[in-house]
């Protein structure tokens, strides 16, 4: 909402208050000010002027050298281009050193030899357009009526009404009546303690004995659509320009100037936040207004000239035959008025604000009217902003208005009244204010407060609890007067759930570990699957679908993270950063089967390597989380049949009782190269809601061990395809009780061992918990693993 | 004899005073069983009684003293050898530290920890929820009915009719409210989705972090003092906080609130756009008809709500002018925080 300083004046008096003051105080007591701009603020030195004298240049065809009046008793000379400048005219002059919109400066100078103290201006340069200078030349130079006669030497701000400030209100949903200069002007007069004076508009009426029955009647025939209509009509219409003062007001409040009769119904909709819709009486059929659903496929063409199909959730305003206006909306091209417009009717009515909304929402027209309406209007505001239009009517000589009025009114709302309780307000803010403040507060606001009760204006539907009177005290006495207290009520506990900390540790871990955290979307394209080369028949295809999504990329919740990681890692190696190491703690979503459910979201944990890592690299961050969580007996198995993976360089992870906590591996080339990657990439899904259900809360203590253990050291030469983790097993499984580690040391392939074959060592540790390892001990288990290993494996030491 | 004994004590120190002198060879010419002194010892049986104990004590004061001497020139030999050592140790301590992995956490996980950790010392704990949400726990239950003002299709992400990503982290109080009497005092903090094109400023996912405070007496002022302490131990101790009046539908009386600018301390620059203030927050009072959808009556608690946008905060805090950086995840952004 723009709102003209000069047209607030009409109703309160803040002249002595500086502009930024003003803006700041409305902001501070609940009208938020986006911010304020000086009509005409970047003209300077532009001033009436009258053409005395013009003479053709001598040098140019086309130029024209006038002798001006700028109101200094002293001729000036100004060279022009425009070829719509007569001797005698009254037009704009800048002169110099002038400043126009757009940060032009005019300066003296010469044009083809002759010297020009300044420029004539065409309205495009003053920052107009042919809506407030209505019937005047676009292109050439503007030229103003005689009246301005006696402005010569006046600054143009000032003869054209320039010289106004817009404030830019951005007022919230639930203030409709602040929509309007009247409810803007009671926040001013209420925020600086002024007097508010709002005129009753007076109606003479033309006093025919002509009726408003002799016209037109009315039905409201959906009375839950329709709370009031109301209706006036206005004979022997003269269609003209409005004022310039009206025109500027129109200008300063960013709507564009039609002719009288529109710009009065919109001046109406500014100045009471009432919209108003004004038609052509001529092109009704019949004399009967019926207030009605539309049928469903209805057609209406707009005033803009749009065709709508409407539905039997729409209200339109019709007469006997067909929709003359979508209620609250717009009107029907069919009964616009135009030049030759001779009678009326101006309507005055309040609709149901959701029918509206949804209304102008499936027709896609969002106007100043439906934005109004939909916000819950005032009923018994139809009244003053119809008599105010007849008012206009007469004050500009548009019309006669034709006595009588129609107001069909079902339902007159009741008054909301509210307990009035000042302890209470003062208990729920933590503040002290004086009963005497909160009435004085109340009062300015328009509330009726006696005995103990609040009775609250029809225009303020917003306030219906205790919440809301205590707020309205509350901004007006100064939200910055609230005092800072420390709540005083029961201890509460406070922290993370056990899961929420053990996401703190692994993400604290993974730190410690030299990975980097990615934050990534939540919604992906769907063909995403496609790229991580997801099997056409896979249950993960099946995603949450967005109904009204940007645009593809960005249209389903995903049932994977690893795509976005992948994309992640691709783009880094496309800036060329080295050796990245990456993880996301982000969510997938798993629609249910039944659409009407919400759908499952899990925790997962993707980790993402390219650079100076391998497969192992990947294993070991795994084993370490895996550690972390004190899992023991966890199992990694090769997975050959995950596409997106490396068949023969990806795993899957369980625990000991299967549970699957995760996959892992090099990402297949074909995968890799989807993302224009040609490096090798390393990713792992690790499932983080089964990793913490397998978690170990609480870590068991071992004593230190009080003998010395020995060690053993076994090579093996064995075939390629034979999996350490097995050797490894035997191994573990022969040693039993004895046996605390078997590790890995050395991994050798080469001519010495034969084509696919590798040598594998190992070094066991033994220990016993009771006494001193013997040679004997040792030997026992030695052989022991031999023999397992042989049966089992048939592997043999190395020789 | 005397004259033996003083004569080995001056040779053995006149050696050991030399720098390169070979300790263990001293001990073992003088100290040693067939060294010089023990020798002199062996002929004391040839002295008189009155003799023996007067050349025994010199013998023991000349043994004393090489001893002392010897140990005396190994310590500084050693000491020697240390330092020589040491100074061919010398390092280049200009040369690059070997390279020791560190991860880095993301800007937002962080401001968002911080944000966590600050509210846990105020007994707050942290409520999570589903980001798909039912249309009712995202606005119904909000006191934003069906084509209120405040929801329109432009801004929300539907599945169904009934099902939407949510808006706002405000559905998780709802959630809370509904399953745990007061005191309640929660934060929420989590994913939100607007149908926002991506640009500098705007992204359709974003972050967001709520509180929720419902208990007996609750007020204003707790609100505003709960804010100011969040607000000192975020941006620093000395900034202040300032309410405006605004409306949400979930709470009554309800304002926007604004931090001092954490780098001019309020007296305008870049970061405030000159004007002193940032605003960061929304917050108010609960709104009765939230409490009392949720079972919980208004006649005896009350409550206090408020949120935030954890890019915001953080782009203000570390000047970022592009929000889409938090998403596009290069090393060379993630590596600086």
């Amino acid at each position: 909402m723009n709102l003209s300083m000069k047209w607030l004046a009409d109703f309160v008096n803040v002249s002595d208050v500086n502009i930024q003051e003003y803006c700041d105080k409305l902001t501070l007591t609940g009208s938020k000010v986006e911010g304020y701009e000086v009509l005409g603020g970047e003209i300077e030195n532009v001033v009436v002027a009258r053409i005395k004298k013009i003479v053709p240049h001598p040098d140019s065809d086309h130029l024209l050298i006038c002798t001006m009046d700028i109101g200094t008793g002293e001729d000036t000379q100004i060279v022009t281009g425009a070829q719509n400048v007569f001797e005698g005219a009254i037009v704009p002059a800048a002169i110099p050193v002038a400043k126009l919109p757009g940060g032009v400066t005019i300066k003296a100078g010469k044009l083809r030899g002759v010297p020009s103290n300044g420029m004539l201006c065409s309205m495009g340069e003053l920052g107009l357009t042919a809506h407030e200078c209505p019937g005047k030349e676009e292109n050439g130079i503007l030229i103003l009526d005689e009246c301005f006669a006696d402005k010569i030497g006046t600054d143009i701000r000032e003869a054209l009404m320039l010289d106004d400030t817009a404030v830019e209100f951005e007022i919230t949903s639930n203030r409709p009546d602040c929509l309007s200069v009247i409810g803007l002007a009671r926040e001013t007069a209420v925020s600086f303690d002024r007097a508010l004076n709002i005129p009753t508009p007076a109606v003479k009426g033309a006093c025919d004995g002509d009726d408003i029955s002799n016209y037109l009647s009315v039905g409201i025939e959906a009375p839950d659509l329709c709370y009031r209509y109301a209706a006036k009509v206005v004979k022997n219409v003269r269609i003209q320009p409005s004022p310039m003062w009206l025109r500027m007001r129109l200008h300063a409040a960013g709507v564009r100037p039609i002719n009288n009769i529109v710009d009065i119904t919109n001046y109406v909709m500014l100045e009471y936040g009432q919209p108003m819709h004004a038609f052509d009486y001529t092109a009704l059929d019949g004399s009967a207004i019926r207030v009605r659903r539309a049928a469903d496929g209805e057609q209406f063409k707009s005033l803009d000239d749009t065709d709508h199909t409407l539905d039997s959730t729409m209200l339109v305003i019709a007469d006997e035959k067909k929709a003359c206006a979508l209620a609250g909306v717009m009107g029907g091209a069919n009964s616009e008025i135009r030049d030759e417009t001779k009678t009326v009717v101006f309507e005055s009515a309040c609709f149901n604000g959701a029918s509206v909304r949804v209304t102008a929402k499936k027709n896609g027209m969002r106007t100043e009217s439906s934005a109004r309406f939909e916000k819950g209007l005032d009923p018994e505001n139809c009244y003053a902003g119809l008599m105010r239009a007849c008012e206009l009517v007469e004050l500009l000589d548009a019309g006669d208005v034709v006595d009588g009025m129609i107001d069909v009114y079902p339902t007159k709302p009741t008054a909301t009244v509210l307990p009035f309780e000042p302890a209470r307000y003062n208990a729920f803010l933590g503040t002290d204010i004086s009963e005497e403040r909160m009435v004085e507060i109340l009062e300015a606001l328009g509330c009726c407060v006696a005995n103990g009760e609040i009775t609250v204006p029809s225009f303020r539907a917003d306030l219906a609890c205790m919440n809301d009177i205590a707020e309205e005290i509350m901004r007006i006495y100064g939200y910055d007067k609230i005092v800072s207290t420390k709540i005083c009520a029961e201890t509460t506990e406070g922290g993370r759930t056990p899961k929420q900390s053990f996401g703190v540790e692994v993400e604290n871990a993974l730190y410690g570990m030299g990975i980097d955290e990615i934050q990534t979307f939540s919604f992906i394209s769907p063909k995403y699957y496609d790229k991580i080369r997801m099997p056409e028949d896979s249950a993960r295809r099946r995603s949450v679908v967005i109904s009204n999504p940007l645009g593809e990329d960005t249209s389903v919740m995903r049932t994977t993270a690893l795509p976005s990681m992948l994309e992640v890692l691709a783009r880094n190696a496309n800036f060329n950063n080295e050796n990245v190491r990456l993880f996301e703690m982000g969510s997938i979503y798993l629609p249910d089967a039944d659409a009407t459910k919400l759908p499952y979201e899990g925790k997962m944990l993707t980790l993402g390597m390219y650079g100076d890592a391998d497969f192992y690299t990947v294993k070991g961050v795994i084993e370490n989380l895996l550690g972390l969580a004190a899992i023991t007996g966890a199992r990694f198995e090769a997975v050959s049949d995950n596409s997106a993976y490396h068949p023969g360089r990806c795993a899957r992870v369980l625990t000991a009782d299967g549970t699957a906590l995760g996959v892992f591996g090099q990402i297949h080339p074909l995968t890799a190269a989807n993302y224009g990657v040609s490096l090798p990439l390393f990713a792992a899904e690790l499932d983080f809601d089964a990793i913490f259900a397998a978690r170990k809360a609480e870590k068991a203590y071992k004593p230190l061990p009080k003998f010395p253990a020995i060690t053993r050291d076994f090579s093996f030469a064995c075939d390629e395809s034979l999996e350490v983790g097995r050797i490894m097993a035997v191994m573990q499984k022969a040693g039993g009780k004895l046996c605390e580690e078997v590790k890995l040391f050395d991994i050798y392939r080469g001519p010495q061992v034969g084509e696919n074959k590798k040598s594998v060592s190992l070094r066991m540790t033994l220990r016993a918990e009771d006494h001193t390892m013997t040679m004997e001990d040792a030997e026992k288990v030695t052989r022991k693993v031999l023999v397992l290993l042989e049966r089992e494996l048939g592997l043999t030491l190395r020789a | 004899m005397k004259d033996m004994l003083e004569k080995i004590k001056a040779q053995a120190l006149s050696e050991l005073a030399s720098e390169n002198a070979d300790t263990e060879a001293i001990r073992i010419r003088y100290l040693g069983k067939k060294g010089e002194l023990t020798a002199v010892l062996r002929g004391m049986g040839a002295l008189s009684a009155e003799e023996r104990p007067v050349v025994g004590q010199l013998a023991n004061e000349v043994r004393a003293a090489i001893e002392a001497a010897l140990s005396a020139k190994v310590a500084e030999q050693k000491e020697k050898e240390l330092n020589d050592r040491l100074a061919r140790e010398k390092l280049d301590v200009t040369m690059p530290g070997a390279p020791a992995r560190m991860g880095h956490q993301h800007p937002l996980t962080r401001a968002q920890r911080e944000m966590e950790e600050i509210f846990i010392g105020m007994g707050f704990e942290i409520a999570e929820g589903p980001e798909v949400e039912y249309d009712y726990y995202n606005f119904q239950a909000l006191n934003i009915p069906e084509n209120h003002p405040a929801r329109d299709t432009q801004d929300t992400f539907y599945i169904t009719d009934n099902i939407l990503l949510r808006s706002q982290t405000s559905p998780v109080q709802v959630r809370v409210m509904e399953q745990k009497k007061p005191p309640i005092r929660v934060i929420s903090p989590g994913r939100v989705y607007r149908s926002d094109a991506l640009d500098a400023t705007h992204s359709p996912l974003f972050h967001q972090m709520e509180g929720l405070v419902v208990d007996k007496g609750i007020t204003m002022s707790d609100l505003k003092g709960t804010l100011e302490t969040f607000a000192r131990k975020m941006f620093g101790e000395r900034t202040q906080i300032r309410f405006r009046p605004h409306h949400f539908p979930f709470t009554e009386p309800s304002a926007e609130v604004d931090v001092s600018c954490f780098v001019c301390g309020g007296k305008g620059c870049r970061v405030c756009k000159g004007e002193g203030w940032i605003e960061i927050l929304g917050a108010g009072m609960v709104h009765p008809f939230v409490l009392s959808n949720c079972g919980i009556d208004p006649t005896v608690y009350s409550g206090f709500a408020f949120g935030m946008g954890l890019e915001r905060v953080t782009m203000t805090r570390y000047g970022i002018d592009d929000i889409r950086l938090f998403y596009e995840n290069d090393e060379r952004f993630l590596k600086q925080f």
